[in-house]
């Protein structure tokens, strides 16, 4: 272990920032909903009542924001579901829900994700002048098959146009890819992330394709209908885009979120260095700060309409809110920050978990070139930690 | 109620069949229709009184019921019918069971034939002197061709069947002519000496959990009253007996047992293990000179280690197999620690029914998860320096260089089967070292009989004849001896580290593909691990199989999102927990359920 060797890969300040304070808002519908997604996203037939739920927002946000008073909102983001199918005006009443709800720091990041759809780009100028300053692009794909095969409603064309709108609008920009997908090779997809780092701002989000259980993909891939790259392949497309980020200057920071160093999803950033944040919202999880420095999570109830009536009743559309044992909280630091390049404070993880990180299982990993010391007290996984990270924390946990 | 029957009106019967051949249902309307017990007290098959042995139609322990019956001459007779138990693991408590009757029915099924098992067991009466009446049960079966097994009968057995009772026990049909023939065609027992010192048979017994242990007897000179005080003369022990009584199924006490009778007594005995089936009881202070022949204490010829899944469950596994044997004093256990498995037992059975019987009852009467190891045999190891030791385990098997050579139990197998089969079947016990002794055809099933070594069978030899004859060949064998063999200890190693409770001894001819059967077995059923895991089988130092788990190359949710730790972290504690049933290797972890996997192994 040599600590001067690895340091310099660190894509941040060497002593990680404090985690910060997010709010996240969960707009729950889409226009059709994607054979792999298994997010909670609803398609509604007739229009959804935006008012009533910005109302019923304005309310839980003020629930919210009541448990976790003093909080500093360093970051806010929209996400779904398709948050670009939100009224300009309706983001803007939500931006000043949380304004009259907590003070907002000045530079905080306000993200939106939006479909590179034609229509959904004709807001961005609305989103900007609502306050949204990065918006995260579910690009997808980069090859208009793949996107049929994908569910998305948008082709390239559309795609690149919406980019390049955003880029002029936005200050930031992310875009998503999904990789590691049906018949996909490591050179095809190596042309892929070439022509989208060409078009990427500063991050770039890429996730391998999962098939999820309850989702119509998970069911052509037990029929055999849905053929996805083995272990061995995806391991090998994993290995291919951490080298061609890293070289062209968008380094992973996190298993799948790549960035200039420097700008990172801050708001993302919260939930991997395990701060606190509300969520509001059908579905949303918050983690809030309880009496005695105990931990809450909360998850909402799923369904909007229910949701919607919980809200009105009592300004809460919490389904749980439970607080977090000590040994809990240590498995969630863990889980979450080991995801980070950055990895975690161990004297963090011993105060939650009451003891120190087991040696031997430490000692093996590191044999197996796994993990590594970042000083004293900070571990993290390496990159081939990173490939097999589930196990990893399995074995550390 | 009397119990000075004239011994010319008693008669001592048992029936031999094949399972399924309807032995439990003929012995249900025998005592139906001698008012043994009215319709309502009738269950089905009130002699199995174990849920298992009413489930699988098997008896495993010897029960007996006296009936009362007026024959076509006006007489009053009693039957008392010992029901034996069926299966050849419990042959030496069958030919007990035996040698308290005078006579015995053999029930065959008519439309399926003689089997492998009704051979064994009449071969046992036949060796024990009885009267056998055939009987050929299921006639009114579309498919019963009654004068083909009457041939049958008469060829393979060499019975006269030519006056074999027809029946029909499911509908009650001949079941008075069955009555009849008991009473006509099997003879009275011997006359004894009620004056003469007692000298009774201890048939069976059992623990009930009222009255303690319940000794079944035949009583042969003498009479068996409350108060006296008895002598066990193979162990030697003396008890003052409580209670003397019959079962008509139910226990009815009676004022003394007489020569020729069967009956019951409990004096507080208080384990089953006290009591030796085939020993001789007399009365203490008047013993006779002469001990029955036959007596041999309970031996185990097949082991295996049974390790609760939950290392919690350890003492409640104690507890459950202490009851177990309080009933059962052939199953024998001893506590046996293993790397893999952690803390268990040794077990000891008579054989593999017996074994799985066992097995079973643990996990469904006490509601026990196991983990049973391969089966093994006893093998006789004699070494260099003269002393002989006898190895229950492989994994204890000493130093080679200190044996001088092995010897391992060999059988006598009788396989019955449909001649279709026939070709698999021989090319099987081939494979399995067989010796081929006999080959006949009886009809269109040919009759074989091969010498196996035991641990050849104990293996998986039933499930692939079963398999390989699509279920029709019957199967049954006896202990014959123990031969030299060249045995070799077969490891496993995970890791390089050897497995032992996967270590087994074969025979040099079969540890390659033994040993390669389970390195691919593993290789399947151990999950991958962050690093490369060798998994090789070796006879010493030498490797002869070798497999590879790759290391896991790919194992990371792509995205965490939203803020949802919470699902990442139930998946953590499911992982977290998941690794509390694993066992550890070295480094590697390997899930109970492999091993149990691997060692439900076949070929």
């Amino acid at each position: 272990m040599s600590p001067h060797k690895t340091a310099g890969i660190l894509p941040f300040a060497k002593v990680p920032a404090a985690p910060g304070f997010g709010v996240y808002i969960h707009w729950p519908f889409c226009a059709a909903k994607c054979p792999y997604c298994d997010f909670n996203s609803h398609v509604r037939r007739s229009p959804v009542d935006q008012p009533r739920y910005v109302a019923a927002f304005e309310r839980e946000l003020k629930e919210a924001a009541r448990r976790s008073a003093g909080e500093t909102v360093t970051s806010i983001f929209f996400g779904g579901g398709t948050p670009s199918l939100m009224a300009p005006e309706t983001v803007g009443a939500l931006m000043d829900a949380v304004a009259a709800n907590w003070t907002i720091a000045p530079e905080a990041e306000v993200t939106l994700e939006a479909n590179p759809s034609s229509v959904e780009a004709s807001r961005f100028r609305g989103y900007r002048a609502a306050g949204v300053n990065r918006v995260s692009l579910g690009v997808q794909a980069l090859n208009d098959p793949d996107l049929r095969r994908l569910g998305r409603l948008h082709d390239v064309k559309t795609a690149l146009e919406a980019i390049r709108l955003a880029r002029e609008i936005f200050p930031r920009l992310s875009f998503d890819l999904i990789y590691a997908r049906p018949n996909q090779t490591v050179e095809t997809w190596e042309a892929e992330l070439n022509q989208a780092i060409d078009l990427a701002a500063d991050h770039l989000s890429l996730y391998q394709l999962t098939i999820e259980m309850g989702t119509p993909f998970f069911d052509l891939h037990k029929a055999g209908k849905l053929i996805v790259p083995d272990g061995e392949l995806s391991a090998e497309l994993y290995e291919t885009t951490q080298q061609i980020t890293a070289a062209r200057g968008l380094p992973a920071y996190e298993i799948s979120n790549h960035a200039v160093p420097g700008a990172e999803s801050r708001h993302n950033l919260s939930y991997w260095r395990y701060g606190y944040y509300a969520g509001v919202g059908p579905g949303a999880h918050g983690r809030l700060k309880g009496e005695n420095g105990q931990r809450h999570a909360i998850a909402n109830e799923p369904l909007p309409e229910t949701w919607l009536k919980m809200v009105e009743s009592w300004d809460s559309g919490a389904l749980t809110d439970e607080a977090l044992s000590l040994e809990e909280q240590a498995d969630e630091l863990l889980l979450m920050g080991l995801r980070l390049t950055e990895g975690i404070d161990l004297a963090r993880w011993r105060k939650l978990a009451g003891r120190d990180i087991d040696r031997a299982s430490e000692n093996d990993l590191a044999s197996h070139g796994m993990i590594e010391r970042l000083g004293p007290d900070r571990i993290r996984a390496t990159p081939a930690g990173m490939m097999v990270l589930d196990a990893v924390v399995a074995d550390l946990a | 109620m009397p119990a000075d029957t004239p011994l010319s009106r008693i008669r001592n019967f048992s029936i031999v069949a094949h399972i399924d051949h309807g032995k439990s249902t003929l012995a249900d309307r025998l005592i139906q229709n001698t008012g043994g017990l009215d319709t309502r007290e009738m269950k089905e098959q009130v002699l199995d009184s174990m849920d298992i042995e009413r489930e699988r139609g098997i008896t495993i322990k010897a029960q007996t019921v006296r009936l009362h019956y007026t024959a076509k001459d006006g007489e009053t007779y009693v039957l008392n019918l010992i029901d034996t138990p069926g299966h050849v693991d419990f042959a030496y408590e069958v030919s007990r069971s035996l040698s308290a009757c005078e006579g015995a029915l053999l029930v065959v099924d008519a439309a399926q034939g003689v089997e492998a098992q009704t051979l064994a067991n009449v071969y046992l009466a036949l060796d024990n002197d009885l009267e056998i009446v055939p009987v050929l049960n299921k006639i009114d079966l579309p498919a019963a061709e009654p004068d083909k097994v009457k041939e049958q009968i008469e060829e393979v057995i060499g019975l006269d069947a030519s006056e074999a009772v027809m029946i029909s026990a499911k509908s009650g049909l001949g079941i008075e002519d069955v009555l009849e023939a008991i009473v006509h065609r099997l003879p009275a027992p011997k006359e004894g000496d009620r004056t003469a010192p007692l000298k009774a048979m201890l048939v069976d017994s059992w623990y009930d959990a009222y009255l303690g242990v319940i000794v079944l007897v035949r009583i042969i000179d003498g009479e068996l009253k409350k108060g006296q005080t008895i002598r066990m003369m193979g162990t030697d022990a003396k008890y003052p007996v409580d209670r003397v009584g019959v079962f008509t199924p139910k226990m009815v006490q009676v004022d003394a047992l007489g020569p020729g009778e069967l009956g019951f007594i409990t004096a507080s005995i208080k384990e089953v293990a006290d009591t030796r089936v085939g020993d001789t009881i007399t009365e203490d202070k008047r013993q006779t000179t002469e001990m029955l022949p036959g007596f041999k204490p309970a031996q185990p010829v097949v082991f295996c280690g049974l390790f609760p899944v939950d290392a919690a469950d350890f003492d409640d596994l104690r507890a459950a197999m202490g009851k177990l044997r309080l009933n059962d004093a052939s199953f024998s256990f001893e506590m046996e620690s293993s790397a893999a498995l952690g803390f268990g037992f040794r077990c000891g059975f008579l054989g593999l029914l017996h074994l799985e019987i066992i097995q079973e009852r643990l996990s469904r009467e006490f509601d026990l998860d196991l983990i049973a190891t391969a089966p093994s045999v006893v093998y006789k190891m004699r070494m260099t320096d003269g002393s002989e030791i006898e190895l229950h385990n492989p994994a204890d098997m000493p130093d080679v260089v200190r044996i001088d050579h092995i010897q391992e139990p060999w059988i006598k197998a009788t396989i019955l089967t449909p001649d279709d089969y026939l070709g698999n079947i021989l090319t099987l016990c081939q494979e399995r070292r067989g010796i081929q002794i006999d080959l006949s055809y009886v009809g269109k099933r040919a009759l074989v009989a091969y010498e196996l070594p035991l641990n050849e069978v104990v293996f998986d030899f039933y499930d692939r004849l079963k398999s390989i004859s699509k279920g029709y060949a019957s199967f049954d064998y006896q202990m014959t001896d123990y031969r030299e063999g060249d045995l070799v200890k077969l490891s496993v190693l995970v890791n390089a580290e050897p497995v032992d409770a996967l270590s087994m001894l074969v025979h040099r001819t079969q540890a390659d593909r033994r040993g390669r059967a389970m390195c691919e077995k593993l290789k399947e059923l151990i999950p991958h691990h962050l690093f490369k895991i060798p998994i090789q089988a070796a006879i010493g130092g030498k490797v002869i199989a070798r497999e590879t788990i790759s290391a896991l190359r790919k194992d990371v949710t792509a995205k965490c999102y939203g803020g949802d730790a919470t699902r990442k972290r139930k998946l953590l504690e499911k992982q977290k927990e998941g690794k509390k049933r694993m066992r550890q290797f070295g480094k590697v972890e390997i899930p109970q359920e492999a091993f149990i996997a691997a060692l439900k192994m076949d070929g």
